[in-house]
């Protein structure tokens, strides 16, 4: 597959957050403004990417060695020891942006894309620069599925009445689901 | 009398609410990813609960067991490690069983890992409380989930290809939603799920 073709259809026709309907606890809980949103947007990038690259060949070794049953333990060991290590790694040489996306960090070993994308590229059988653009792009698409929804969120907490029931986290449901039926308008873009 | 009774031991409260006043999905909206992406089906929603009630209660339990142990910096990936041998478990179990519902399934039985609720129940209950506690309030929270799931899967299964459980119950006549099976439909339901049950319920947000 073109790898540009690859990289559009994951941020538009298959958004990773609109479509799979995946990351959805922290894109609901984290959307309130868009500053907050960028923020975890960013975050979300940086270790999708890197994480996709590092069980990449994680992968090829498991399956080398004929342990491909036990992909989702070191997949998600991996993950953490990601995150971990590259939250100590930003606080003590990247200060500035630490403060900016740091407190993000930890929440994202729990952010379900992070894991279903190293999920999926196993299970499409990717080649590792089709395992980098996907990764990337589709962490690029959550990060513009979480901005939306935050801006939507903001314009609306000033100026609209929501029923009681649906106050608070009720209503970003209804906001996705009109959002997603906006993305399906992309279905069939390619180049 | 001793259904009374019940009302005041603990297990029932735990019982009471996992399912209804603490419900994890409509309550708490956790463990969201899942109950949206495998509920176009009702089969599906049916393995993907009991999958997840079956991690929920057997890791809260481990981790129960172990509580006295496991050091405390090291706790979250200590319930990584626990709750992703038992996922591995049940992604064999179907693969092996019901082949057909893993393939429908596909990433998502991974996903059970991250799926907050299990790592929520072990956090806040698991840890804190002896085994037979923990495996009561994991079974509570998984039933509560599953039984959102089959909600929500009824009424996307019904109206996106008139079968439930793939048997036909609508008229041949009636025009079915393809949306409903798609992540919009997905959407829009749990979002008036959860506004009914917190109506219902008397829980708002501030």
């Amino acid at each position: 597959m073109n790898l540009l073709d690859l990289a559009i259809s994951s941020i538009l026709n298959n958004n990773i957050a609109l479509t799979f309907i995946l990351g959805m606890c922290p894109l609901i809980a984290i959307s309130t403004n868009v500053k907050n949103a960028t923020g975890m947007g960013l975050a979300v990038v940086f270790v999708v990417t890197l994480t996709g690259i590092i069980n990449y060949p994680i992968y090829l070794l498991l399956k080398a060695t004929g342990t491909t049953n036990l992909s989702l333990l070191v997949f998600i060991i991996t993950i953490a020891a990601t995150v971990q290590v590259l939250e100590i790694f930003v606080d003590k040489y990247l200060p500035k942006l630490y403060n900016s996306f740091g407190i993000y960090l930890p929440l994202i070993t729990v952010n379900c894309i992070v894991l279903a994308v190293s999920l999926f590229f196993v299970n499409r059988s990717y080649s590792f620069a089709e395992t980098a653009v996907f990764s990337f792009a589709s962490s690029v698409g959550w990060m513009l599925a979480i901005i939306l929804v935050a801006g939507v969120r903001e314009k609306m907490a000033v100026n609209s009445d929501v029923p009681r029931g649906l106050g608070g986290k009720g209503i970003v449901f209804l906001v996705l689901g009109i959002l997603s039926l906006a993305f399906l308008g992309f279905t069939g873009l390619s180049f | 009398m001793k259904l009374i009774r019940m009302k005041y031991t603990k297990w029932f409260n735990i019982m009471r609410d996992g399912i209804s006043r603490q419900n994890p999905v409509a309550v708490a909206v956790l463990g969201i990813c899942s109950s949206l992406a495998v509920t176009n089906k009702v089969e599906n929603a049916i393995a993907m609960g009991l999958g997840v009630t079956f991690v929920v209660m057997i890791s809260s339990a481990t981790v129960a067991a172990f509580r006295k142990v496991i050091p405390n910096k090291v706790r979250m990936i200590t319930y990584m490690v626990i709750i992703s041998t038992y996922t591995i478990g049940v992604q064999l179990f179907l693969a092996a069983y019901f082949p057909e519902i893993s393939k429908a399934l596909g990433a998502y039985v991974g996903l059970i890992i991250t799926n907050c609720i299990v790592m929520g129940r072990a956090e806040a209950f698991g840890i804190k409380n002896p085994v037979r506690y923990s495996l009561i309030d994991g079974f509570a929270s998984g039933m509560g989930y599953m039984l959102v799931l089959i909600l929500v899967s009824t009424i996307r299964e019904v109206l996106a290809f008139g079968t439930w459980l793939n048997i036909q119950v609508m008229p041949a006549s009636f025009p079915t939603w393809t949306v409903m099976a798609l992540a919009p439909g997905g959407f829009f339901v749990i979002g008036l799920f959860i506004w009914g049950i917190r109506e219902l319920i008397g829980y708002y947000e501030a």
